[in-house]
């Protein structure tokens, strides 16, 4: 049986991780579908079927399926999931409220946030913060899998052709209402999926003291993320926040700014291919993961970094 | 109204983890175990909810060995009235725990169920979803604000975008993040105090729930160690390196 894709968009394009998702997704069963769930997100449902690793797109419409609630995907996917081997989307907070509710539906033991695609019953997923790494194998007829993004590459977006089908909406959920969405709006890139992330920790002392860093992230086209303690002290917003319960990065390169590098924060960068490590405190554990650290007062340090930067001919963006 | 909390014992969130030579899990002979983190803010909140005269009981209830009764005590200790523990022994997966759940919120009926978002152990993010699809009941995951209204809750949740607001009825589940609130410390007088009140004990298999594990864990590894890296003296030297040397700016 084919695998079925639960496609995130925002009911005008396709979310950045669906097509990670979608790369998981087809390392299961070649034969991947992807089910689409909005309110005139035909634009969307096109750019799915032009994945090249989707072969057959569904697509539903309801003006209950504007906010993406849970409770009312829920019984759509639930219904399509007779046809299907698995149910597979991103382990990001979309996917995390979504997908174990449709798989206690299915009475089904979910995967979740996984790795590596081992066989289609068996994957690889980080436990304990990413300090340990269990391979599962799933018993379950049906499988509901999350996928970490971060750790399957985008699918080709051109090229495709699948035939898009439309499907019955199911009746809507009326004990939950959305009231709002606050989206933080920037034209830097999405933390997730950035190639370069200056993060900043609870040694950046006040929010004001954040330009230092958005300076050396606009000058690098960098995402800018934070450390647990910097949003907890509000700093900075949650959407910036790096760690086990936060996003998890793997950018080509991460520095971290006065960050000390708790258990939780190293969970959400410590794969990250370069990282930079500034802290005046020598002994903090974020130089265990620092491929360059450098022992130095960050106030000091990001001005002088800044110049540094502003001396250099070119800079990768 | 009734507020029921569900609480985990895990690994302390700062306890070093180290995985078994044999492959078969991590380490927690003679390690410190604490309740899971966002389950402290989810006691939190249901003990400040009553506190402000908005719900009449708050009780708490771990699902596991008897160990686990220990973070049933620490929530009486912070203000919870009186608990439950459903005795079992062995790896629950989040399916399971949520059926047990299920039983008891059949058995006591509160119109709130709080949680932890996600358990520091298994990192799964599942019970409170399945356990409000167990139940039809609206969910509100990932919880950094709760208004209590009648009979309804606006609360607003902490989503990779920001955040989204949303209204649901009760009953209804809330699994809490960590900014939701901040954890009180059980003074020694109400340490003392929550000696004495009632734990009520069940075990799992008086509940008719099938609690075996569907997924197989065959191995359990350490990651990838990352290489060691060097110490740099200056930021020039550290711009230097980053530009010619590993070559990602």
């Amino acid at each position: 049986m084919a695998v079925l894709l639960i496609a995130e968009h925002n009911n005008k394009e396709l979310r950045p991780f669906t097509l990670n998702a979608a790369t998981a997704a087809s390392q299961i069963d070649s034969d991947v579908h992807a089910v689409i769930i909005g309110q005139n997100s035909e634009e969307a449902a096109k750019q799915l079927s032009e994945l090249p690793v989707v072969k057959k797109v569904l697509s539903v419409e309801g003006a209950h399926y504007e906010n993406f609630t849970a409770e009312n995907f829920t019984p759509v996917i639930v219904k399509l999931a007779e046809n299907y081997s698995h149910i597979v989307c991103s382990a990001n907070t979309f996917g995390k409220n979504l997908m174990p509710r449709i798989a206690a539906h299915l009475d089904t033991s979910q995967v979740s946030d996984i790795i590596k695609v081992i066989s289609p019953d068996t994957f690889l997923r980080p436990i304990y913060a990413g300090n340990a790494f269990a391979t599962i194998k799933s018993n379950d007829a049906k499988k509901c899998v999350t996928i970490r993004p971060t750790s399957f590459d985008p699918c080709e977006t051109t090229g495709g052709s699948a035939p898009i089908e439309k499907v019955d909406a199911s009746e809507e959920f009326s004990n939950t209402q959305f009231i709002k969405r606050e989206e933080i709006k920037s034209d830097r890139p999405e933390l997730g999926t950035a190639r370069i992330v200056v993060s900043g920790g609870r040694g950046m002392q006040s929010g004001d003291n954040f330009k230092l860093i958005t300076e050396i992230a606009d000058k690098l086209g960098a995402a800018i993320g934070a450390s647990r303690a910097a949003v907890d002290a509000g700093y900075i917003s949650n959407d910036h926040q790096v760690g086990q319960t936060g996003k998890v990065v793997v950018p080509d390169l991460y520095i971290a700014v006065g960050i000390s590098g708790a258990i939780q924060h190293l969970a959400g960068m410590k794969e990250s291919k370069v990282i930079v490590a500034i802290n005046k405190d020598g002994e903090a554990p974020i130089f265990s993961v620092a491929d360059y650290g450098l022992e130095a007062d960050l106030f000091e340090a990001l001005p002088q970094f800044m110049e540094e930067l502003n001396k250099l001919n070119t800079i990768q963006k | 109204m009734k507020i029921l909390v569900a609480v985990k014992r895990v690994i302390d969130y700062n306890v070093q983890i180290r995985v078994k030579e044999d492959g078969t899990g991590v380490v927690t002979d003679n390690v410190k175990m604490s309740t899971n983190p966002p389950d402290d803010n989810a006691i939190e909140e249901a003990v400040k909810i009553k506190e402000a005269g908005k719900a009449t009981e708050v009780v708490a209830v771990t699902v596991g060995e008897e160990k686990a009764q220990e973070t049933v005590r620490k929530a009486l200790a912070v203000g919870a009235d009186r608990g439950i523990h459903v005795k079992v022994d062995g790896i629950l997966e989040p399916l399971a725990v949520s059926k047990i759940l299920q039983k008891i919120v059949d058995k006591e009926k509160p119109d709130l169920v709080f949680m932890g978002k996600q358990a520091i152990d298994d990192d799964c993010n599942q019970t409170g979803q399945m356990l409000s699809a167990l139940l039809n009941w609206p969910q509100a995951t990932f919880a950094s604000k709760i208004d209590v209204k009648e009979n309804k809750l606006e609360v607003t949740r902490e989503i990779d975008e920001g955040l989204e607001t949303i209204e649901i009825n009760v009953p209804a589940i809330v699994t809490c993040d960590l900014r939701l609130n901040e954890p009180r410390y059980a003074s020694l007088p109400n340490i003392m105090k929550a000696k004495k009140k009632p734990i009520e004990e069940i075990a799992a298999s008086d509940l008719g729930v099938d609690v075996s594990p569907r997924l197989e864990q065959l191995k359990v590894e350490e990651p990838p160690k990352r290489k060691a890296g060097i110490k740099v003296a200056n930021v020039a030297e550290l711009v230097q390196k980053l530009k010619n040397e590993a070559k990602v700016i």
